[in-house]
């Protein structure tokens, strides 16, 4: 710090405050103790946490304050600063105090340090070394508590390690919302705990554990794992959803052994959910694909003893792929995913396709939500802007809870703490609605109806009450501006009624911006890099001239899943190549999916697990975990580009995706023009004018916030028409939970035994008409099939509709759906 | 089965209404629950919970910091014999250690029947007229031990113990957790008012009916 800075941040209403005879310039309202960090004066706490209300618990943070009534001991978390105060943090009396102060939190703790996993790391360690007193005086019996306890299935906790600071109890309930640890007891008994048989379930409850000041919660995958002195680490990006929170990866060994969350503010503010940072595990995990798999022998050629996949050499595979697509017309080549690659490895793999194959037939998003195209047509905002306190913040068809947990965790702060509304319209209620203000649910469907009836209200529409639409009309169109985060709606719907809802928005409501919470990692990146139908890389739409260095632009017009999983169906695809995904499981129609898959002549994945889709391929790459062992760049829900970093190396011979698709067009004779990544940011950067002014550098500075990439040169996509059959029949709701059976979370020991299962909800008055009982098993039968889950009644479910969630293990929701329909309409039917 | 009974779901809703906020009505809740059983189960707490709206850890964090709410069944009649100072200097460790002997129980058991639980407690604020104990909060004062075994006996026997302090004379030991023998109803014009503090603008109407009456 120079010395001139506190001068270059003078604002109108700066407060002076001495601290340590420097005078500084607070900012008014701020806590002394953040006052004094920002200039360079570290106090030493337990409890205060810059992201949570101050409390006061530990007294660590006493210092000499006078206000003009003379010095006296004041906590500096609780002091607001004051005009003039002076500030002592290391005189003498400071120094007593905090030197009691740690006498008291030692006289109960159980000085377990060197078996304690927090030991070299610890605040209170630390803490008591620099300002404590050094030797103990106290000899009577310390409490006692059984060792460490489960209280969820991945946090444990010793109560004898607490220092009773409210930090994991205030996050359970002031930022998750999920009180479910709290205090029991009182004074020299005090505990945090749950209550009995009711752990703490929370989403979010890993953060506890790393805002823990002492070693009394450990988190299961990390427990007698590693000493801090032995791990090293680096920046970079959570890649499992698309918010894109910043992290820390830590490794010890070659093995990735932590996440921690890093405080970007106009992202996750520290802040991840279990699923995010757990799911390093899944690329531990042995179940790993290391080497190349071909069927039949290792030589590729069919056996007897039917066809196996066998390990084979990457020059062999190479080969293979290269005589699949030998003379394959581009039009009779598909490709799907893409969404868990990094920028570089999207970038690649787009001009692999579309100027070496020169097919547009490549979906990233598996028929997850509005169009690329529609998407990035769109005008952009920032979770910041969505957040902006007294702001309006539409929630369109998305559960930020269930998919997005740090967004939704953003999102619940500016509701409850910053006067912001939430306004609801979802398939069925959210983890938002008991933040939102208003709640639309729309029958399946007819979310569009609804959308067109907020820009003219005319009565009731979509099976929602006509005063509740314009309410909430009147309410978007009065305000200058809005955010609108757009998910994936309900899996039940064809994704033509999302983009039309979005669409529809977009035209009615000027004042409207959007943030798309799309599933899977790096979906933004894979839309931004070209990996969708009738896009290029920087939001260009495919026309007649090759961007930058490539060669070409597709032959035809392209297909999203659906397309080209019925073109499939008919004969019409020879090679199908799958890069990190399972249509199979995560198609929303199963059913398609193996009829399309069955009919390919040559499957080729380039993955790093094999699911069940890979399972089926004749060629497999094993691909570096895009997560923590490669280099890159990731672009997260609001366009914003921030690093990957490699961590570890891959196991065997995985590469990272991009150096795959530079092998295959080498071996089908085409140099893609990059053999590392910086070459490959230029060839970028010729290609897409969006990336063209951005250093690679700039991004993978680990200091900053990442880079905001806005604008875009998609014109204006016309809304597609959605014609809903009209019946009276049952109409399915399906959506995604946070815990399902995706490919990574069930290779995630610590997270795959979370997900809740299925159950079919209905509309209570529903409920009592069919005369089903809470429970009861009920047999839900669509055209496409069928599955049995207990049925229970839920007010959060439009009438009319009945609602399931996907990919759970005891039922596939999938095979319910049929891609070619607007609406999925079902029978119920108790069977116990 | 010790979720509240139907009876005491109408009442509980009853104090619900009278707060601002459902969660502030706990304590007088779990008084209830503590009545209906003599002792506050996880069961009565989960209830509390779902009728106040906030998660059964939040019940059980307010419900153990309070002493007096019993977390485990306990005897009809609870003990509470005082050790602290005064109490100690006249002879209260003596009549503590009488109370184990007579009722063959140590502080915090039960006896066999389910009539007594025992407890050493601190200061319950008789000082003067140590050594002291109190019977489901009535007080014994100035206790021998011959005092105290009267004082089991009559209890034992259904009779009412002339050692124990009550409100009233002869007025009978209620069982342990009941909050009264006659329940107030309060009515309409004396509630406070249900606003949340921060809709709060104008005085309650109690104040302005004080104010009307002292005009008058
Ligand atoms: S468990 Fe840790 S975070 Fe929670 S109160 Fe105790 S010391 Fe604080
Ligand atoms: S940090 Fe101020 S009291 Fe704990
Ligand atoms: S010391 Fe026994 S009542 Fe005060």
């Amino acid at each position: 710090m120079t010395a001139t800075e506190p001068e270059a941040e003078v604002v109108a209403d700066g407060v002076p405050v001495t601290i340590d005879g420097v005078e500084i310039l607070a900012n008014k309202g701020e806590l002394l103790i953040a006052a004094a960090e920002r200039h360079g004066v570290y106090i030493p706490r337990f409890c205060y946490h810059p992201r949570m209300k101050p409390v006061g618990m530990c007294r660590m943070c006493l210092v000499e304050v006078d206000t003009g009534r003379g010095p006296g001991l004041q906590p500096s978390c609780m002091l607001p600063v004051s005009d003039g105060m002076t500030v002592l943090t290391e005189s003498d009396v400071t120094k007593k105090a905090q030197d009691g102060v740690l006498e008291f939190l030692l006289i109960n703790h159980p000085l377990d340090c060197p078996v304690c996993d927090k030991g070299g790391e610890c605040p209170l360690q630390d803490q008591t070394m620099a300002f404590g007193p050094g030797e103990s005086r106290f000899v009577e019996e310390k409490r006692h508590f059984k060792k460490p306890i489960p209280i969820s299935d991945i946090v444990y906790l010793d109560r004898e390690r607490c220092i009773l600071c409210d930090r994991c109890t205030r996050f359970a309930s002031e930022v998750a919302g999920d009180p479910l640890i709290h205090f029991q007891a009182r004074g020299n008994q005090t505990e945090v705990n749950t209550f009995p048989d009711e752990p703490f379930s929370s989403y979010f409850s890993g953060n506890t554990v790393q805002i823990c000041p002492v070693g009394a919660l450990t988190a299961k995958p990390y427990r007698f794992k590693a000493r801090p002195w032995d791990l090293s680490e680096i920046a970079s990006t959570a890649t499992l959803d698309a918010v894109g929170s910043r992290i820390t990866v830590q490794s010890s060994r070659n093995q990735v052994l932590r996440y921690l969350g890093v405080d970007s503010d106009p992202v996750n503010w520290g802040w991840l959910s279990d699923k995010e940072r757990f799911s390093f595990e899944a690329w531990n995990s042995d179940a790993r694909l290391t080497q190349p798999l071909l069927r039949g022998d290792s030589l590729g050629n069919p056996t007897d003893e039917g066809d196996q996949l066998v390990a084979g050499s990457w020059a062999l595979a190479l080969t293979k792929v290269a005589e699949a697509l030998d003379g394959v017309e581009p039009e009779r080549i598909a490709v799907f995913g893409g969404a868990r690659m990094t920028n570089e490895g999207q970038y690649a793999w787009a001009k692999l396709i579309k100027s070496v194959l020169r097919t547009d037939n490549v979906d990233a998003q598996l028929g997850d939500g509005a169009g690329g195209k529609a998407l990035l047509s769109l005008p952009r905002t920032t979770i910041d802007a969505a957040c902006t306190p007294g702001g309006t913040v539409v929630v369109l068809g998305a559960d930020p809870k269930e998919t997005h947990g740090s967004l939704f965790l953003r999102l619940r702060h500016a509701a409850e703490n910053d006067g912001a509304s939430i306004i609801e319209i979802a398939p069925r209620s959210s983890g938002l609605a008991p933040y939102a203000t208003s709640s639309l649910y729309p029958v399946p469907g007819e979310l569009d109806q609804l959308v067109d009836a907020l820009g003219d209200p005319f009565g009731d529409a979509a099976g929602v009450d006509g005063d509740d639409i314009a309410a909430v009309s009147e309410r978007l169109r009065n305000e200058e501006s809005f955010t609108v985060v757009v998910g994936s709606g309900s899996l039940g719907d064809s994704p033509a009624v999302i983009e039309r809802a979005v669409l529809r928005m977009a035209a009615l409501f000027p004042n409207a911006s959007f943030l798309p919470a799309l599933h899977r990692g790096n979906v933004m990146g894979a839309l931004d890099m070209g990996l969708a139908p009738g896009l290029l890389p920087g939001r260009q739409a495919v026309g007649p001239e090759a961007p930058g260095t490539w060669a070409n632009t597709p032959a035809m017009e392209g297909l999203d899943t659906t397309a080209m999983l019925h073109l499939a169906e008919e004969g019409g695809i020879d090679v199908a190549i799958l890069l990190g995904c399972d249509p199979l499981t995560d198609f929303p129609d199963a059913g398609l999916a193996e009829r399309g898959f069955n009919k390919v002549s040559h499957l080729v994945a380039v993955d790093s697990l094999l699911n069940f889709t890979s399972t089926g391929a004749d060629i497999v790459f094993p691909a570096a975990a895009s997560a923590t062992e490669v280099d890159g760049t990731f672009t997260n829900i609001e366009g914003r580009l921030s690093p990957i970093s490699r961590k570890v190396t891959p196991p065997g011979t995985a590469r990272a995706d991009w150096m795959i698709a530079v092998e295959i067009a080498a071996q089908l004779g085409v140099d893609l023009g990059f053999i590392d990544i910086d070459e490959l940011w230029a060839d970028l950067a010729a290609a897409s004018p969006l990336h063209s002014g951005v250093a690679l550098g700039d991004v993978m500075a680990a200091d900053t916030d990442g880079v905001l990439l806005t604008g875009t040169s998609i014109d204006s996509v016309e809304p597609p028409a959605v014609d809903v059959p009209n019946s009276s029949d049952l109409r399915l709701v399906v959506t995604r939970k946070m815990y399902d059976e995706g490919t990574i979370l069930t290779h995630c020991p610590s997270l795959n035994q979370l997900a809740a299962g299925a159950s079919a909800s209905v509309n209570p008055t529903h409920f009592s008409a069919l005369g089903f009982s809470e429970g009861d098993e009920v047999k839900v039968t669509s055209q496409s099939g069928s599955v049995t889950v207990p049925v229970i009644s839920d007010p959060g479910v439009p009438a009319g509709a009945v609602a399931i969630e996907f990919n759970q293990p005891n039922a596939s929701a999938a095979s319910l759906l049929d891609s070619a329909r607007t609406v999925t309409t079902v029978s119920l039917e108790r069977v116990s | 089965m010790s979720r509240l009974t139907d009876a005491n779901v109408a009442l509980a809703r009853e104090m619900i209404a009278r707060y601002p906020r459902p969660k502030s009505a706990l304590i007088p809740l779990l008084h209830l629950a503590q009545e209906q059983e003599g002792w506050v189960s996880d069961d009565a707490m989960a209830h509390l919970a779902e009728l106040v709206g906030v998660t059964a850890a939040e019940v059980r964090g307010t419900c153990t910091f309070y002493e007096m709410f019993k977390l485990h069944p306990v005897g009809t009649y609870m003990v509470n014999v005082c050790t602290n100072i005064s109490c100690q200097l006249l002879g209260g460790e003596e009549l503590l250690h009488h109370a184990e002997e007579a009722l063959g129980i140590r502080p915090g058991g039960t006896t066999e029947d389910g009539l007594f639980t025992l407890e050493d407690v601190e200061c319950i604020a008789a000082c003067t007229e140590a050594p002291c104990m109190q019977v489901n909060y009535r007080y014994g004062l100035r206790l021998s031990t011959d005092d105290f075994d009267q004082i089991i006996a009559d209890l034992r026997a259904g009779r009412h113990p002339q050692g124990l302090v009550t409100a009233n004379p002869g007025e009978p030991i209620p069982s342990h957790g009941t909050l009264g023998l006659t329940r107030q109803q309060t009515g309409e014009s004396k509630m406070a008012g249900v606003l949340p503090p921060e809709q709060v603008n104008e005085a309650p109407v109690w104040l302005n009916a004080n104010a009307t009456e002292d005009a008058s």
